[in-house]
């Protein structure tokens, strides 16, 4: 499989981790009205669609970079690739 | 006063070089190395600090450049390596710290790889048996990392070589695949 690396154009998976769904960003405030079960459904649910998956690969041989990308879970096709800081930014994160 | 003896990362009082066919593979000491890498907010400042140090701008991603007598390469977004001889600049980490000030993160990498010179005609039919990058299509100026051999190293393409810096820890076992896949493909 090859991952079209934003900056650094097609690299091999095997250069990745795979670091689970793209989610993960979506960190609950912990000190918020009802944080517990905000951060049972973020540390246990997970959805698992037989299609498009946003997820999280972590350039563990390469830049180090996470990316989220886009991948249908059926056909193994990405349609997207974004670096998740960008993401994050994109969401209103501060990093 | 300690009366300790040198040696280099594969173990012995000299440094290894190996001809085979027409490459030759040397294991170069005597490097000194420290990654920069710019703190949030401060991307602009770390990137000036460093174009007054190097004499070059940082280099782009990707890229290797070399300036009048430090040389450097992009390893990560805001991150580089800064590489100079060891004899003239043995405190090249505190160097960087004093220029960098508070706009960058700097850490001592000196001790921590190994890098091997690989020189010679047809370096790509060597290292397609090595790792995923093109070395072919690949040109100079450019640095990446990548696996070769299970170990993430990285691979500066240059004009008259490559460069591979391997975990220093792993070096014997990066030149054992050198000469392996040479021996294999040169030969």
């Amino acid at each position: 499989m090859i991952i079209h690396h934003p900056l650094l154009g097609p690299c091999d998976a095997q250069e990745f981790t795979y670091m689970g769904d793209a989610r993960l960003i979506d960190r609950p405030d912990g000190m918020a009205e009802g944080s517990d079960a905000a951060f049972h459904d973020y540390a246990y649910l997970r959805e698992n669609p037989a299609g498009e998956h946003r997820e999280l690969w972590f350039h563990e041989q390469g830049d180090r970079s996470w990316l989220v990308v886009t991948r249908n879970t059926l056909t193994h096709e990405i349609t997207q690739v974004e670096l998740a800081r960008d993401v994050a930014r994109k969401q209103g994160r501060s990093r | 006063m300690h009366d300790l003896t040198p040696l280099t990362a594969l173990g012995a009082s000299k440094p290894r070089s190996d001809t085979i066919g027409p490459v030759t593979i040397s294991e170069a000491p005597d490097v000194a190395l420290a990654s920069v890498t710019a703190r949030l907010g401060q991307e602009a400042a770390c990137q000036d600090a460093l174009r007054a140090l190097l004499g070059i701008p940082a280099p782009d991603i990707a890229a290797y450049a070399s300036g009048p007598q430090l040389s450097a390469f992009w390893i990560g977004p805001d991150s580089w390596m800064i590489m100079a001889p060891y004899d003239t600049h043995p405190g090249l980490a505190n160097r960087l710290t004093s220029v960098c000030k508070d706009t960058a993160s700097v850490t001592d990498q000196t001790g921590a790889w190994a890098r091997f010179d690989l020189t010679g005609p047809d370096l790509p039919r060597l290292m397609e048996r090595l790792c995923n990058l093109d070395l072919a299509h690949m040109p100079p100026g450019r640095a990446r990392r990548s696996v070769i051999d299970h170990l993430g190293c990285y691979v500066i393409k240059h004009q008259d070589g490559i460069l591979l810096f391997a975990p220093r820890s792993a070096a014997q076992s990066l030149h054992h695949a050198l000469l392996t896949a040479a021996q294999a493909a040169l030969r």
